[in-house]
Formats: structure tokens, C-alpha cells, sequence
């Protein structure tokens, strides 16, 4: 069972690394995004260190939802979906390779990247350190979630819109225990808690999420 | 080995076809034939246990194959309309990762091997999106090669295929037969195949197959 | 045993359900009717003025009930589904299909009855308590659903794709409202707290009981009408859809 997540994650992995261009293009949205909030609300930097981690959380929701449309979309297109549905594995572990492949080329950028743009808003040691712990707990289950509407929506109209209308929604725990931990941090109280559940969610989104999935993409195969 | 009984499918609001019914034993052979449209794909997929039948039983060993699941997949090899290969990737890594993902341990050599069976010789390395048509077939269909699960369905193999590949896969179809196991194939082209015996199924609309 | 299951089948085939549904909808109009009445009457003439609120606390008599009934409905809704999806039953992808809208409905109600009420009690039209932020977010679920159902053209996959997004929803609600409960407490400083109920009278209480009765009724007359409607398109090359509208175009 293992070994297929393995060999899932390896392939999808490979994949991507062939077509650097879309994680490249999500990480710039991240930056751009990030980066327009000053430009908007003005560089006082005691308002920039209040509103930093709920833009930086926001932004990194809206660019993972930029790269769920293709997670099943290519594999549908070219019948790899098919070809995985008829393994002879649950296709839920399948799902849970491609949630977890999805993770390392968008969420774990993102996170990474977080500190860098963090200081553009004048966060402290403390907050940046906290930020990208947030994010990297947090990420995992932005694409878990996110799979379900993905598989939801596979090859129907509008779907990247429709995709967003159904998944935002259900982002908003993650989002308040993301940018809440940051924001206790900011305030100085402990972002222990927020942490916790936010890693009690992503426990959840990462493990329970593939089977929803897995029945959505079923019936998308139909 | 393989009973259907009574079939049915309804795509939107049109029936394709009702009380279709074939029975394949080992080293059989079906070829599914129609005009387009008539549910040719419908009837396979619906034998992948891909899509349910509306009406009707799909009978493996004797079981159901909605109760079998994976028992009934690890036993299937299914090649669709799509090729079911990445762009990106070479044609070697395409075999081995799909190998892979079936639970299947294929060496380097045993894949090139293959390759080289299906005229990809000098190609393992290329990046698909570079292959024709036909070459892209061909990688798909190499999977066969080495494949030994029971019961193959095939959904037109011999498309965009020359004449001496379309001989190779034939081939291919025959050993298989030859070894006991069971193809369901749909065609255009009538394909001699050197084994095995040969039932033919038209499907008409409305029952009357 | 098997007799049981027999007769409940039957009325989960369209074909038997259509008529049973007809002659329940008059009933359930009627219903409504009486219960709204009773409970307006009550509300409007019985009820004392509050003395905190005065008179503009009565648009609880439409408030309160809707916010049940927006919460209720989406469990309804995703029983349906989930009944659909575990046994096949075309009948109850309809139901939960015909549910959505009415509670969608009654979401934007409460959220715009709260905002009514909101301005004279508060001074503002919206505060981010708890309570109105997660009915915010169910109306998102609600629309979800809607535009999930409404842009996949096969009913069958419809049903089936509808029914794991409100599952979904369901097993997240208690999440959200939780975390949003959790968010709401950290950023107590500038809103108001509305969880302090004040004490109710008991005429109140009756007021809107009898309204949410009235809700009730209505939610399931409009959700029988839509159903009936769904049936009808969805088997409309069905003999018997064709002679339920032959027989109607003959008595016209």
C-alpha cells in the first residue's frame, strides 16, 4: 500500500518537475498577491503587522485553488483516470499519493516562500517563525479539501469557478487556526492551540478527505 | 468465465441497447461490433466495472464483478479509447510507471524489450508529446507485452496503427488466447488472430443484439 | 419483514409518489395557512412589547424560525442525499434536489431578518458574531450545492456528486461553527454579544413556535411541488408521465 503512494507521489512528482512553468506561475500569483495588499491599505507598518496574517493565509488559499483544476484534470483527459480507477488498490491511497504529491509542489513552496514575503510586512522573528509552521501544518489539508471539489467538479462546465464556490467554504478552519496562530503570535498570546488544530484538521483532511474523493472521481468516470 | 446476461444502457434519454448477452470462456475471444454510437465503449466499460449497468449482470468465475471489486481488477487489463500515456514523460517511463501503479514489477530490460517488440526502438527516451499518432498507440498497446491478467478489454487497438504493428498486436491478442486467457475487443478492421476461438457480437439498437 | 420493505419501496418509485404528493400538498398549504395565521396573531397582538426592545423585536417571529429552518433543512437535505447515494433511490436525489432552494431560502431570510433587526437593536446592519458569520457560510453551502447540481447535465451524476458535497458540508458545519465560535471569542473587543438571551415570555415562545409550524408546513409543500416537477421533467419519456399529462391536457 505503501509503495503505491510512493510510486503515485514519484510519478506526480516527475510530472511537475516537467512543467516547472505551473508551480513557478502559483508562486508569483502568491508573491503578487501578497504584494498588492500594501499598495492598497498603505505602508504604515503597525497596520501591515495586523492585517499580514490574515492577507499571507488568503493568499495562499486563493493560490492553491489555482493549481486544483489540473490535479485531476490532466489524468481525466488523457485516461490515466481510468487506468488508476481500475487498479487493483482502494483508489482512495491513489488519491492520497496525488494530495500529498500536490502538497510538495504548491503548498510546501508556499510555505517556504511565507518569510520572505512576511517581512515586506514587518512581522517579527517570532511571527515569520510561526507563519511559515502555520502554513506548512495548514497547507496539507488546503489540498485534501481541495481534492473533493476538484473531483467534484471533473469535466463539468465552469469548473474552475464552480471548484472555488464549493471549497472556499470549507477552507475557513484552516484559514481562522492559520492566520489566528500568526495573529496570537503578533498579539502576544501562545499559538500553541491554534497549531494543535490546526494540525488536527490537516490529520483529518488529509486522511479522510481521499475517500469522498475517491467516490466523486468514480462517479465523474461514469 | 465471463457472463453477461441481460444488459442494458441508457446514456441521457436514449436506450443504446437492452438484453445484450454473451458468455466467454478461456482462451475466447469477442469481437464487439456497431456502428458508432451503437454503445460499443458503453458495453466495455460497463465490463470494467467503469460505469454500472442500468439493467442486467456482469458474472466473473461465477460472481458478480460489483461484489468481486479489486479481485475482479486485479484479474483485468483495460486499454481504452485514450492512450492513457503522459506527454511529458518517455515511453519507457510510461511503461514502468503504469507497471508500477498496477502493482506490477517490470525491469528496465523486460520494458525496452517491449518497446522494442512495438517498433519504439531509439524512441524509449523521447518525450511523447515528439511521437506521432501511431507511435503513442503503440507505447500504449506495449503494455501487453509482458501482461499476463485474464481478461483483457480492449477498446480499438488497431487504431491509428500501420500494418505490420496492427500483425504485432494481433499476435500479441493470439498468445494470449493461446496461454487460456480472454480478450474483448472492438474493431473496425477484421484482424485475423492465429488462436483461439472467435465470437462475434453486433450490437444493434434497441435490443435486437 | 419483506412486506414492510415492499411497501415502502413502492413510494420510493416517482411513479407511485407523484399522485401521493399531489393529494398531500393542499394539507400542507392548509397547514401553513392556519399555523402562520395563529402564530402572526400571536406575535403581532398577543405578545407584550419588550421592554428593552419595543416593538421592533417582532421580526423574531420570522427570524428565529427561519434560522431553524435553514439548519434543519441542510440535514434534511443531506439525509435525501445520503439515502440516494447508500441504496440508489432515484426519489430521494429529487427530494434533497427540491430541498436545497427552499433552504437557501430561509438562509437569506434569517441573514437579512438579522440584519433588520440588527440596525435598531445594534446600530448596525451586520456584526461578525459567531451565529451570523456560520449562517453566512451556510448560505455559501447552500449556493454550492445549487451551482454544483445545476451545472452537471446527466441528473443521475447530479444526484450522486450533490450528495457527497452536502455529506461533506455536514461533517464541516460543527467544524465551522467551531472554529468561527473560536475566532469570534479571540476578536471579542468591538462586537456585541448576542448569545445572552434575554428572558422569554411565554406568549413569545408560543409566537414562534406556531410560526416555525408555519415554516414547516410551507417548506414541505413548496419542496412536494418542486419534487413533483423535477419527477415529471427527468421522466418525461416514461408512459406514465406521458398519460399523467395526456389525462391533464384531456380535462383542460
Amino acid at each position: 500500500m505503501l509503495k503505491l503512494v510512493r510510486a503515485i507521489i514519484s510519478r506526480d512528482l516527475r510530472l511537475a518537475m516537467r512543467r516547472r512553468a505551473d508551480i513557478v506561475s502559483a508562486l508569483f500569483f502568491f508573491i503578487i498577491v501578497v504584494s498588492l495588499f500594501p499598495l492598497g491599505v498603505g505602508p504604515e507598518p503597525e497596520l501591515l503587522r495586523k492585517l499580514a496574517p490574515g492577507v499571507l493565509w488568503v493568499a495562499a488559499l486563493l493560490a492553491t485553488m489555482l493549481s486544483l483544476p489540473r490535479l485531476f484534470a490532466d489524468d481525466h483527459r488523457d485516461g490515466t483516470l481510468e487506468q488508476l480507477a481500475l487498479a487493483p488498490q482502494p483508489l482512495g491511497l491513489i488519491v492520497l499519493g496525488k494530495v500529498l504529491a500536490h502538497w510538495l509542489v504548491s503548498g510546501l513552496p508556499l510555505a517556504l516562500l511565507a518569510p520572505v514575503l512576511g517581512l515586506q510586512f514587518d512581522l517579527s522573528t517570532d511571527a515569520l517563525w510561526v507563519l511559515t509552521c502555520s502554513l506548512l501544518i495548514g497547507t496539507p489539508a488546503l489540498s485534501g479539501i481541495g481534492a473533493i471539489g476538484a473531483a467534484l467538479t471533473l469535466g463539468v462546465r465552469g469548473g474552475g469557478v464552480l471548484l472555488s464556490l464549493l471549497v472556499l467554504p470549507l477552507y475557513i478552519p484552516v484559514l481562522i487556526f492559520g492566520a489566528g496562530a500568526v495573529d496570537a503570535t503578533v498579539t502576544g498570546l501562545g499559538a500553541q492551540a491554534h497549531l494543535s488544530l490546526l494540525g488536527a484538521l490537516t490529520l483529518a483532511g488529509v486522511f479522510f478527505a481521499p475517500w469522498p474523493t475517491a467516490a466523486a472521481l468514480r462517479i465523474a468516470l461514469e | 468465465m465471463l457472463e453477461v446476461s441481460n444488459l442494458e444502457c441508457v446514456r441521457g434519454e436514449r436506450r443504446l441497447f437492452a438484453g445484450v448477452g454473451f458468455r466467454l470462456d478461456a482462451g475466447e475471444m469477442l469481437y464487439l461490433q456497431g456502428a458508432n454510437g451503437s454503445g460499443k465503449t458503453s458495453l466495455l466499460r460497463m465490463l470494467c466495472s467503469l460505469s454500472p449497468a442500468q439493467e442486467g449482470e456482469i458474472r466473473w468465475r461465477g460472481e458478480s464483478i460489483g461484489k468481486l471489486g479489486e479481485d475482479y481488477r486485479r484479474e483485468l487489463c483495460h486499454l481504452g479509447h485514450h492512450n492513457a500515456i503522459k506527454e511529458e514523460l518517455t515511453p519507457l517511463e510510461n511503461l514502468r510507471t503504469s507497471a508500477r501503479l498496477a502493482d506490477e514489477a517490470l525491469d528496465e530490460g523486460t520494458a525496452l524489450d517491449a518497446l522494442e517488440q512495438l517498433g519504439l526502438a531509439g524512441r524509449e527516451d523521447l518525450p511523447c508529446r515528439y511521437l506521432s499518432q501511431g507511435q503513442k498507440r503503440r507505447v500504449a498497446l506495449a503494455r501487453l507485452v509482458n501482461e499476463r491478467r485474464a481478461l483483457w478489454v480492449l477498446d480499438e487497438p488497431y487504431v491509428a496503427l500501420d500494418s505490420s504493428a496492427i500483425e504485432r498486436v494481433a499476435g500479441l491478442i493470439g498468445a494470449h488466447l493461446q496461454r487460456g486467457g480472454l480478450a474483448v475487443l472492438t474493431t473496425h478492421q477484421a484482424v485475423a488472430v492465429a488462436a483461439g476461438k472467435v465470437r462475434e457480437l453486433v450490437l444493434a439498437p434497441d435490443g435486437q443484439a | 419483514m419483506s412486506n414492510k420493505l415492499i411497501n415502502w419501496f413502492r413510494f420510493a418509485s416517482p411513479q407511485a409518489f407523484y399522485p401521493l404528493a399531489g393529494r398531500m400538498i393542499p394539507w400542507f398549504w392548509a397547514l401553513a395557512a392556519v399555523f402562520g395565521i395563529a402564530g402572526l396573531y400571536v406575535g403581532f397582538l398577543v405578545a407584550p412589547t419588550d421592554a428593552q426592545q419595543g416593538e421592533g423585536y417582532r421580526i423574531i417571529f420570522l427570524h428565529v424560525p427561519a434560522s431553524w429552518m435553514s439548519m434543519f433543512i441542510y440535514l434534511v437535505m443531506a439525509f435525501w442525499a445520503g439515502l440516494g447515494l447508500a441504496f440508489n433511490f432515484r426519489l430521494s436525489g429529487m427530494m434533497a434536489t427540491a430541498l436545497a432552494p427552499t433552504g437557501a431560502l430561509f438562509t437569506f431570510l434569517s441573514l437579512w431578518t438579522g440584519a433588520l433587526w440588527g440596525k435598531p437593536m445594534w446600530g448596525t446592519w451586520w456584526v461578525w458574531d459567531a451565529r451570523l458569520t456560520s449562517e453566512l457560510i451556510l448560505l455559501f453551502l447552500y449556493v454550492g450545492f445549487i451551482a454544483l447540481q445545476s451545472a452537471i447535465d446527466d441528473p443521475r451524476r447530479a444526484d450522486k456528486a450533490g450528495a457527497i458535497l452536502a455529506l461533506v458540508g455536514v461533517v464541516n458545519i460543527p467544524i465551522i461553527y467551531f472554529s468561527v465560535k473560536w475566532w469570534n471569542t479571540l476578536h471579542q473587543g468591538s462586537s456585541v454579544s448576542l448569545t445572552k438571551s434575554p428572558s422569554m415570555a411565554m406568549t413569545m415562545l408560543l409566537g414562534m413556535l406556531l410560526c416555525a409550524l408555519a415554516c414547516w408546513m410551507y417548506a414541505i409543500a413548496v419542496a412536494l411541488m418542486r419534487v413533483r416537477t423535477i419527477m415529471l421533467e427527468r421522466e418525461r419519456h416514461t408512459e406514465w408521465v406521458r398519460e399523467e399529462l395526456g389525462m391533464k391536457a384531456k380535462e383542460q
